[in-house]
């Protein structure tokens, strides 16, 4: 295409965009003098048509296209799910993606709750929040790359007396001084996929501490005051006082995150490749697709996520609005 | 009542603005995007421009060509097309991205591929060539390839008969990397038959300095894929030209009794403890070594030997000297006996989408001799060399690294037999991604059985 082929195009694009937008201006404006429910649909409407577009037709296009064979051309039933459920590797998948489900949002919310619960109140707040925050900043592949150099190993067998190996690796390096012998962190199933769990738990711990951090400052301060007079200790404090108070917030925070393990993609990926029996079903739907070019098992595996992740947002929404009627 | 339509009007011309605002706003942050148009001044060139008569004058018009080759090596690509830009008076934009695979099959089926894509794969240019948009190069790229191509090579350009693609880059994956100066050192000798290299490896053993061989397979997803191209070269020495054409094309079963010969044959060496991994760790260490740490032990002293593509050379760290008689350097993996020479190797094809005449004309002017000694010299000058052509007019004065050299007279040695790399031509769901990860399953532990059994049982 040439360039001004390009420009035009462009144009029209935006003329298009300019007339749409235009005419629910102006349609908008027609009913307004009627009634503002009209309106509202108008404005609604190219909102309804992208999510059209954009999301419900892939949608249904994905599960369309995962009844049928690797290039898309024969119809083949329930195979695919069929694979994904008795093939040993996807098998393996799977256990991987419960495995990081179960394990994280709660270990992570546990580690934010305790946090959040010891720094309230205390002197330098704000920095000992601050450091737990920080990881939540980096990009899920910036922290794993920077987990890959923490879990570094040097096999020590290797090296020669005049010239010993050096673990270049914190965790292995640490072994060390202690006394142990380095460990190959991702090599060995299914200990490396705690591994790479761990790597999840440090960023999401912070987001679990904020979350919960301010809602324990929004308990009110009368309930606490009346709860000393009453003389509670300081684990009936949490049992009967601050835990009922924060309790819609644990859960979104722990469907949060567990939605988000349910997804994950880029810590496999960057760390392990998915190699080393560590792949979960976001991973091994894109190697289907875009590597292997099975089309039907990685649209498979893409349905089987939507139908994983959906009740954990129905439930997630019913306690956020549960949340905010309080 | 008035006042409140009025304020709502007033809204209403504000929003419209707005957006019209926004339109120029676009339309001018855009506009501005497209300036680099080069400035090729064909008029001052003093090139000699006769071998380009025949394409006669093609002023104003424009080739595209699109590949995965990006920087810093796609401005050798981009300086070789000058001389047929300052001749012809047509213009090349070369364009790349490294998502190159993925896209083009996506760009060709939605009808709006590139005049040429360079291919770097068989089995991508005949799933290209399955979209029915690939169009045949002209008579004279035939006539350029049967010229200055062995057969071997036309063939990995031709889709159910019919020739599509000349040859473009090429690299040989059948070299061995070595320290010459250790192999002076210690008396050693470059082995010219595999029983060689497996007495090699014995006596580096017997010397008890160190593991004779090292190893590293990472490479993210892809994990996995040396240890094909060492069963692809095993294939190729033990079951020879034939039964590795055979084993590619699924003709015998991927667990039947040759390739079950030929991972063993690998296990020898990549999976002997004694071995391996010299100056890194065990043999799961190779798993877990990248493939661009796996060679580099050699300059410590603490490996010796390490079987990897000429691409490797550029992975020694800078000052390193890449030479017969320098720090490092590369040996034949050598055949079964002293006179086969089989060689495993790769490279990238030109496949054009449009018959215009100047896409015509490039795709010819690519196919020649001239072109690729542009192309060598341009390479020596932008990036050091890096870049070598199986096209036998490929005068290797032109390339200025030894390794480049080395990899070109392999190339063009008459009693050659190359093969392209196995994994490239295989189905996907085999080639690039069980054959992987069942190879880093194999190097971590996994039986040579199962490891074949599994792959058999992935073949679409």
């Amino acid at each position: 295409m040439e360039i001004t082929d390009k420009l035009l195009s462009m144009v029209y694009a935006l003329v298009a965009f300019a007339i749409v937008v235009g005419g629910i201006l102006f349609l908008a404006s027609l009913y307004e003098r009627r009634g503002g429910r009209k309106v509202a649909w108008w404005f609604i409407a190219p909102t309804l048509l992208l999510l059209a577009v954009a999301l419900v037709y892939p949608a249904l296009r994905t599960v369309y296209v995962s009844f049928f064979d690797s290039s898309g051309a024969a119809f083949v039933g329930l195979d695919n799910y069929s694979t994904v459920f008795t093939s040993p590797d996807q098998l393996v998948v799977l256990r991987n993606t419960v495995l990081w489900t179960l394990v994280t949002p709660f270990v992570a919310t546990g580690i934010g709750l305790i946090y959040a619960i010891l720094v309230d109140g205390a002197k330098g707040e704000s920095v000992a929040k601050g450091l737990v925050f920080l990881p939540m900043a980096i990009s899920l592949v910036g922290a794993s790359i920077i987990w890959k150099f923490v879990y570094d190993f040097r096999d020590p067998a290797a090296g020669t007396a005049k010239n010993p190996v050096e673990q270049i690796g914190l965790l292995n390096q640490i072994f060390t001084w202690l006394g142990g012998s380095p460990h190959n962190f991702l090599l060995n199933s299914p200990g490396n996929t705690f591994w790479l769990i761990l790597v999840m738990i440090w960023i999401q711990a912070g987001f679990a501490m904020t979350i919960l951090s301010a809602s324990i400052k929004a308990i009110s301060a009368d309930i606490v005051e009346a709860a000393r007079l009453d003389g509670v200790s300081a684990l009936e404090m949490f049992r009967y006082v601050t835990f009922p108070a924060i309790r819609p917030a644990v859960v979104v925070v722990l469907t949060t995150i567990a939605i988000a393990c349910l997804k994950v993609f880029d810590i496999v990926r960057t760390m392990t490749g998915g190699q080393f029996k560590t792949s979960v079903v976001a991973n091994e739907f894109y190697t289907q697709t875009f590597s292997a070019a099975n089309q039907g098992l990685g649209a498979a595996l893409a349905v089987i996520l939507f139908i994983l992740v959906v009740p954990i947002i129905v439930y997630n929404v019913r306690q956020l609005r549960a949340s905010e009627a309080r | 009542m008035t006042i409140r339509t009025r304020s709502a009007r007033r809204t209403r011309l504000t929003a419209v603005a707005a957006a019209g605002a926004g339109l120029a706003l676009a339309l001018t942050g855009c506009s501005s995007d497209d300036g680099g148009g080069d400035g090729g001044g064909g008029a001052s060139s003093t090139a000699d421009c006769s071998a380009f008569d025949s394409y006669g004058d093609l002023s104003g018009k424009t080739v595209t060509v699109y590949a995965g080759i990006v920087a810093p090596e796609d401005q050798p690509y981009m300086d070789s097309y000058k001389p047929f830009e300052d001749c012809t008076g047509a213009t090349v934009n070369y364009t790349a991205d490294k998502n190159f695979e993925q896209q083009i099959v996506v760009q060709a089926k939605a009808g709006n591929a590139p005049d040429i894509a360079i291919v770097p794969q068989p089995g991508l240019l005949q799933q290209l060539v399955a979209t029915g948009k690939a169009v045949e190069p002209p008579k004279a790229v035939a006539d350029n390839v049967d010229k200055w191509w062995g057969e071997d090579w036309k063939k990995y350009g031709t889709v159910d008969g019919t020739f599509y693609a000349a040859p473009s880059g090429a690299s040989v994956k059948s070299l061995v990397w070595y320290s010459p100066k250790e192999f002076k050192d210690k008396g050693y000798e470059v082995p010219t038959t595999l029983d060689d290299l497996k007495s090699l490896s014995d006596k580096i053993v017997a010397d008890g300095d160190h593991k004779p061989w090292c190893a590293g397979i990472g490479s993210g997803e892809a994990t996995g894929w040396p240890v094909t191209d060492w069963m692809e070269d095993m294939m190729l020495r033990i079951g020879g030209p034939d039964v590795y054409d055979q084993w590619v094309a699924h003709d015998i079963a991927f667990n039947s009794e040759v390739p079950t010969q030929a991972l063993d044959a690998v296990g020898d060496y990549l999976k002997n403890p004694d071995y391996v991994n010299g100056g890194i760790g065990d043999v799961s260490s190779i798993a877990t070594t990248t493939f661009q740490d796996g060679g580099l032990p050699i300059l410590d002293g603490t490996c010796s030997l390490h079987r990897q593509a000429s691409f490797y050379a550029s992975n020694f760290p800078e000052g390193t000297d890449v030479s017969e008689n320098g720090d490092v350097f590369a040996f034949y993996l050598p055949g079964k006996t002293a006179d086969d020479h089989p060689v495993l190797g790769g490279g990238e094809f030109n496949l054009a989408f449009a018959d215009r005449p100047e896409v015509q004309a490039f795709q010819t002017y690519l196919s020649t001799d001239l072109w690729a000694n542009t192309k060598a010299k341009a390479s020596s000058d932008a990036t050091g060399g890096g870049w070598i052509s199986a096209n036998t007019g490929l005068d290797t004065a032109n390339l200025v690294n030894p390794i480049d050299q080395l990899a070109a007279g392999i190339l063009q040695d008459p009693n050659t037999v190359f093969r392209f790399d196995g994994s490239d031509q295989m189905p996907a769901a085999v080639g690039s991604n069980s054959f992987w990860k069942q190879s880093t399953s194999w190097i971590t532990g996994q039986s040579t059985k199962d490891t074949l059994d599994k792959i058999e049982s992935s073949w679409p």
